[in-house]
């Protein structure tokens, strides 16, 4: 039971440390942060508990799309490779499938758009609170992740994605923190997971993430990884990025993402 | 009842039972000093516990909402944003070189001027956008990963003293002294003007929650405290796959939203009447009786004893 015990003895020691003193360096300090994130496991195996692991997100109507769909984070990656790959149309974009599969893949848009597709009406919750209802179209993952098998010893799904997620010295050159997501195979074979090419019917535009991105409805928006171009199957990803399973994920954000 | 003048007893109380304020700290409002006082045990070291376990994370899950709230400042009606008409919006206005100068709130077609405090307020000394001030957000400073990591290890918590609590009120029959009965309810109007006047139950009748008390109390641990939950998890995308009755029943995870915002508030109006009331009939009286267990009744001259 060590997450009650947590839970018990987090409650007693931030009260405490909360009247103390300032709440940042509170905030900061390394065992309070410990025992907060306990909680985020709870909630996951809580939600997962109770939650089939199919159970669909709501699919709304036409008439409920949003007149203008909120565009987050990168909204156009500077590289010149992702720069040549507008002016091309992404007639070239490749999204690789490998790490613990038995059968590595490479898929043009072409060839994603060639697989059965799957279209839905759903609303996108932003972390920061906002929500904004769109409809995607895209692959099922499961139906890639079928083709390529995933070896038995694979957990999770890792998003590579195209656009760095800063700058340090400014001087327009991006730095190799490109964007990077996971879920583990159970929210990557929902049936509403995509990797989506469309919205609203037309392809994605650069802001929402051309030319593929992923869709995982019952989750948080920074989950769904945006200018993907590789899927790594892997058992563990404390060996990607800063390990802990996403970018934002790395800056402090749960990973577990279903609230 | 025998109209005779009680005589200070200063053995006993000393200076403090002759001094008016001491008086007012003790007993409250209308309190007269050196009135003899009948020791009551008012609340089980369980309900003193989960109330003041309660009163912390209710603190910790305003501030770290706040915070949360502040990653997005405006409010919305229905499943999603409609971000040109939000119900309600804090935002900063800026000058021309791009610093800003002031903060406004918006709600429905009316804006406010609330700099300093709504919108912007300083922080380390520069005016910056921010909805809430950094003294009421957990942590101070725009850090909304954090936030939300308060917010969702205190969720829990806020989740099991309730349920313990109600379970306890249900199973020790505590539910009785906190539902409102139908004679609480014709007494409402006469309470209410009791109240208005500071006149407080004495005897007896003290040692029963009045029908207002019931009500606050009952309103706010058995519809604000569930309210809140629901609220809360229905802005789950999780859930709301899981329990679409969820988003159905609050019209929308963006409504949800808007609720959950204004039960956070009603907790803070409580608290403010709350503490007014515990001032008015003595402060130290029911700070002890929260504490220690020990309430003091006035006698009620025994004539309807
Ligand atoms: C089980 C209990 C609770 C859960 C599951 C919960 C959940 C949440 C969630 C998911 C958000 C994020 C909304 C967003 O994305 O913007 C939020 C925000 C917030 N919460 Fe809670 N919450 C709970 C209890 C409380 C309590 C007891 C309070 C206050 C006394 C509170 C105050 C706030 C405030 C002020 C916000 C900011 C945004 C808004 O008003 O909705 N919450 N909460």
């Amino acid at each position: 039971m060590p997450d009650r015990r947590n839970l018990l003895r987090g409650a007693a020691a931030a009260a405490g440390a909360l009247t103390l003193s300032a709440c940042k360096p509170v905030s900061q300090t390394q065992w309070v942060q410990n025992v907060l994130y306990t909680a985020e496991g709870l909630t996951r195996r809580a939600q997962r508990l109770f939650v089939g692991r199919h159970a669909l997100a709501r699919e709304y109507s036409k008439a409920d799309i949003a007149p203008v769909f909120r565009a987050n984070g990168t909204i156009n990656p500077p590289t010149d490779d992702y720069q040549q790959h507008v002016k091309e149309g992404f007639a070239y974009w490749e999204v690789k499938v490998d790490g613990l599969v038995e059968h590595p893949l490479t898929l043009t848009l072409a060839d994603l758009r060639k697989l059965p597709s799957r279209t839905q009406i759903t609303r996108h919750d932003c972390v920061e609170g906002w929500s904004c209802i769109g409809e995607w179209t895209g692959v099922p993952l499961r139906t890639v992740l079928a083709m390529a098998k995933p070896k038995t010893n694979a957990r999770y799904c890792v998003f590579h994605c195209a656009d760095p997620m800063s700058d340090t010295d400014n001087d327009g050159v991006a730095d190799d923190d490109f964007y990077y997501e996971s879920l583990d195979l159970l929210e990557a074979t929902h049936p509403q997971t995509l990797l989506a090419y469309d919205l609203n019917g037309k392809p994605l535009p650069v802001p929402y993430g051309a030319p593929v991105r992923l869709r995982a409805e019952r989750q948080l928006g920074y989950k769904m990884a945006k200018y993907v171009e590789r899927l790594e199957l892997l058992e563990s990803f404390a060996h990607i990025g800063g390990g802990k399973g996403g970018y934002w994920e790395d800056q402090g954000y749960n990973w577990y993402a279903g609230i | 009842m025998a109209v005779t003048e009680a005589p200070p007893e200063p053995a006993q109380k000393g200076f403090l039972a002759s001094s008016r304020l001491a008086g007012f700290i003790l007993y409250g409002a209308g309190a007269k000093p050196g009135e003899p006082r009948i020791p009551f045990y008012r609340h089980t070291i369980f309900v003193r516990i989960a109330h003041w376990l309660n009163a912390g994370i209710l603190l910790v899950m305003l501030m770290s909402g706040l915070q949360i709230f502040n990653a997005h400042p405006a409010l919305y009606w229905g499943p999603q944003s409609n971000f040109t008409h939000p119900l309600l919006s804090l935002f900063a206005m800026q000058n021309n070189a791009g610093q800003v100068v002031s903060g406004v709130t918006q709600i429905g077609p009316w804006h406010f001027d609330t700099t300093g405090v709504l919108g912007a307020s300083r922080l380390d000394g520069f005016m910056v956008a921010r909805g809430f001030p950094a003294w009421a957000t957990l942590p101070g400073p725009q850090w909304l990963a954090m936030g939300r990591v308060w917010h969702f290890f205190f969720a829990w918590l806020f989740v099991i003293n309730g349920v313990l609590f109600a379970i306890y009120a249900f199973a020790r029959g505590h539910i009785r002294d906190l539902a409102p009965n139908a004679h609480d309810l014709r007494n409402l109007p006469h309470e209410i003007v009791e109240h208005l006047k500071l006149q407080f139950p004495k005897g007896d009748a003290a040692k029963r929650y009045n029908a207002l008390q019931k009500l606050a109390y009952f309103t706010v641990i058995f519809v604000l405290g569930p309210l809140v939950v629901l609220t809360g998890l229905t802005m789950s995308p999780t859930m709301d796959a899981a329990f679409p009755f969820l988003p159905w029943l609050f019209d929308g995870r963006q409504s949800a939203r808007t609720i959950h915002f204004i039960c956070a508030f009603s907790f803070v109006g409580f608290f403010v009447v709350h503490i007014l009331m515990v001032v008015l009939s003595g402060t130290w009286n029911n700070l002890r009786s929260m504490i220690t267990g020990r309430y003091e009744i006035e006698r009620d001259g025994g004539a309807h004893a």
